[in-house]
């Protein structure tokens, strides 16, 4: 009556591409660290089903400009830097920041509409500041983005920074200049397989390689439509396995930017004293959504405050022991 | 693992006796497998089949239930590993516990609050599932103590641990409500256990050392021992190592039908970890991954609410995100000339909105639409919120009676069906309001200063 236990391995017929972002002096660029991501042939971390190439990595979000609008206690863990990118980028490094997410938000025609230009120059101003790798979005509207991202992928040729982002309705001219100066690519899809892949096929079918994309499935914070992320991330994965060649990139999420604009993570009033201290509860809601996001297979998590960086690159150490 | 329609077959009379009412044994075990027919509508059927067709229509996870009445606790009978697949149903219990090294006093203070502690969340009240008092000090005495505490303060379902039979005997014996999880058998006091889970009708814990071959050996005995209802600790404490058994216990019994070890599992996120924060994010991948018991050692209400959210929104089932009815709502006493916004039928989005609405104090309108609860941007990219949809929404909500300025607010996020609306209301204003909810109290204090 003994039974015996096999322990139910499952090989993957399809892997995850492998996607560097940054360039040392060796391969033509100036950064002192690079980062890989991807590679994987099994869901995350079950390093029983195959290896684990490459350890998921953060990236910290900062804005070209002071950014008076978050919560004020996260600008103030921050204090002086926010109205520096420079120094706010060396201020991430500190915290633990694998590579800086660096928003041009002040190029947007609504705030500062600062130039195109002066977009590139903070760029150049934080490549010198730090020697990590760099992710650079425009202020987020189409027009603008293509305008500004341009500049900076021509002031920052041969880093191979990430341009971000793309979607299916604006993609060509990001794509371009990407291509024009050795450049990655982030492709948002609003939290849809078939659009993820749409987006994908666009850009690779410009003459996009491979290995220079990079997926946003769009974030969902915790209670705020998680669910629909973490459900589609796992179906992008099991389709990559499969040897969709189309869902065999890397993934980012933009974790801090959507749950640091919940009220759960806002000082406001007359908020039930079962949520808890603010502090607290803020640095949670960020810290639950990016695990729980890497169980879905994150490969690049953008967070906002320190607390959540040391937390989250804990738990990735945990992790990635086999 | 369900038979196919041929499998049973094999099993049934093949006599063609035409009194199940099919006109052959085949056509039998083809409805049977479609589940259309029910197998005592064969009086020829042998013991030897029965029994076999019983148990493979049994689910893969055995539906464990710990407590009773309101606050019983139900969990496993889980079918699918990813919650796309079909969703998951038996949400994992939350349980809190207190150790019997610590003073009385105290277990009566800290049980209290995580006892009373609930919050309300798209109109569902969550909270913590259950109290685990542990016998820490291996003192039979001191453990009983610890029970009466928590027992004067609450009334949620136990969870008793212990490994020294004595001491679970002492507690099962003073009265621990009914069904208490009793933790854990082990290869050393199993037979013990057993008998303890058989008197008190319990469902028991069984804990392995890490080896999945291990605790199947000693599952094996305890089912021999006629104990049915099982949750499994496969002793892993690590969370790369918990990750992986747990995987591989949801995969043997899913896709495998690997019985032995097709039970719920339990797991203690705190065990290992060095803070609240890492607790929590262990607790988090094991709400994510196939627990059906996690045991927390800390409480702060900020990881508790965060937990809980991440438990509701694992578990809502896909197919039905949950709803609220479509048609008109109104905020603050509104009048002919207040604001009229859109949004979908998608909770979460409602009630994001009307909590803004709400707090902004400004009488408004709030229409909503019909997207089959599906959040503004996915339904918009489903075809399910667009100017048809939202026109006929306007026209059929009783909206027009109530006003006499047709401006239409409409979702930041959709701002590109302007055009589309103006069209096919062309006797409307479309505005476009703030891309988030969390935006809208500023939004509409502006609107309101300009009328």
């Amino acid at each position: 009556m003994a039974v015996t236990v096999q322990v139910p391995v499952e090989k993957a017929a399809g892997a995850i591409r492998e996607v560097t972002l940054g360039a040392t002096a060796a391969d033509g660029g100036t950064r002192t660290s690079t980062v890989t991501v991807g590679g994987e042939r099994a869901l995350p971390f079950l390093h029983f089903d195959a290896p684990v190439p490459h350890r998921p990595v953060v990236a910290v979000e900062i804005h070209d400009q002071n950014p008076v609008d978050w919560a004020s206690h996260l600008r103030d863990t921050w204090g002086d830097v926010l109205s520096d990118p420079a120094e706010w980028a060396k201020a991430a490094v500190q915290a633990g920041a694998d590579l800086i997410v660096l928003r041009l938000t002040s190029t947007h025609p609504d705030q500062q509409n600062r130039s195109p230009e002066d977009g590139a120059a903070t760029v150049k101003a934080v490549l010198n500041a730090v020697g990590v790798p760099l992710i650079v979005y425009g202020p987020g509207q189409a027009q603008r983005d293509n305008e500004v991202l341009l500049k900076v992928s021509e002031a920052a040729a041969g880093e191979r920074i990430a341009l971000g982002d793309i979607e299916n309705t604006n993609y060509r001219t990001i794509v371009a200049a990407a291509l024009a100066n050795g450049h990655c690519v982030i492709a948002q899809s609003p939290i849809d397989v078939n659009m993820a892949k749409q987006c994908n096929i666009l850009a690779t079918d410009m003459g996009l390689p491979a290995e220079r994309l990079i997926m946003d499935p769009t974030t969902g914070a915790l209670g705020y439509g998680l669910e629909y992320t973490y459900s589609v991330m796992e179906r992008l994965r099991l389709s990559a396995f499969q040897n969709d060649g189309m869902t065999q990139f890397p993934m980012i999420c933009t974790v801090g930017e959507e749950t640091w604009r919940q009220k759960e993570s806002k000082p406001l009033e007359g908020v039930p004293e079962a949520w808890g201290q603010l502090s607290e509860r803020s640095v949670a809601w960020e810290v639950l959504t990016a695990t729980t996001l890497l169980q879905a297979g994150a490969d690049i998590l953008v967070l906002r405050h320190p607390e959540s960086v040391k937390q989250v690159k804990l738990a990735i150490d945990k992790l990635m022991m086999a | 693992m369900a038979l196919s329609g041929l499998e049973i077959y094999k099993l049934l009379p093949k006599t063609n006796c035409k009194e199940c009412g099919f006109p052959t044994c085949l056509a039998f075990g083809l409805k049977l497998a479609a589940k259309g027919a029910e197998l005592s509508a064969c009086p020829y059927v042998s013991e030897a089949s029965k029994a076999a067709l019983e148990s493979a229509s049994a689910p893969p996870i055995r539906l464990v239930t710990v407590g009773a009445g309101d606050g019983k606790i139900e969990i496993g009978n889980e079918v699918v590993l990813f919650r796309h697949d079909k969703t998951f149903f038996h949400q994992p219990g939350l349980a809190f516990r207190v150790k019997d090294t610590l003073p009385a006093a105290e277990v009566s203070e800290v049980v209290s609050k995580a006892s009373a502690y609930w919050i309300e969340r798209v109109g569902m009240c969550l909270a913590l599932d259950a109290i685990a008092v542990e016998n820490a000090t291996g003192d039979p005495t001191a453990f009983v103590k610890c029970l009466e505490a928590v027992k004067a303060i609450s009334k949620k379902p136990l969870i008793l641990i212990s490994r020294n039979p004595a001491s679970m005997e002492a507690a099962l014996a003073a009265g621990a409500g009914a069904k208490p999880l009793i933790y854990a058998a082990d290869s050393e006091n199993w037979e013990a256990m057993t008998a303890l889970a058989r008197k008190y009708q319990s469902p028991l814990a069984v804990r392995g050392n890490g080896d999945l071959q291990e605790i199947a050996n000693l599952v094996e005995k305890l089912t021999g021992a006629g104990i049915s209802d099982l949750v499994l600790d496969p002793g892993t404490r690590d969370m790369a190592g918990t990750l992986a058994k747990f995987t591989q216990l949801r995969r043997l019994a899913i896709k495998k039908g690997f019985r032995t070890l097709g039970y719920p599992i339990i797991s203690f996120p705190g065990e290992t970890a060095e803070s609240p924060a890492q607790e929590a994010i262990a607790a988090a991948q094991d709400i994510a991954k196939y627990s059906g018991f996690v045991v927390l050692d800390s409480f702060d209400p900020a990881w508790v609410y965060t937990l809980l959210t991440l438990r509701q929104n694992i578990y809502t089932d896909p197919q039905k995100p949950i709803q609220v009815s479509p048609g008109l709502y109104k905020f603050n006493e509104p009048g002919p000339n207040s604001p009229v916004l859109i949004t979908t039928n998608f909770s979460l989005t409602y009630f994001s909105v009307v909590g803004e609405v709400e707090t902004s104090n400004v009488p408004t309108w709030l229409l909503v639409a019909d997207a089959e609860g599906l959040s503004v941007l996915t339904a918009w990219a489903a075809g399910k919120f667009s100017g048809e949809s939202i026109a006929a929404t306007v026209k059929t909500s009783g909206i027009l009676e109530q006003i006499e300025r047709k401006e239409l607010v409409i979702p930041g996020m959709v701002a590109t069906l302007s055009g589309e609306l103006e069209e096919e209301l062309p006797d409307w204003k479309i505005a476009v309001g703030p891309r988030d909810a969390v935006d809208l109290q500023g939004y509409l204090k502006v609107v309101a200063r300009a009328h």
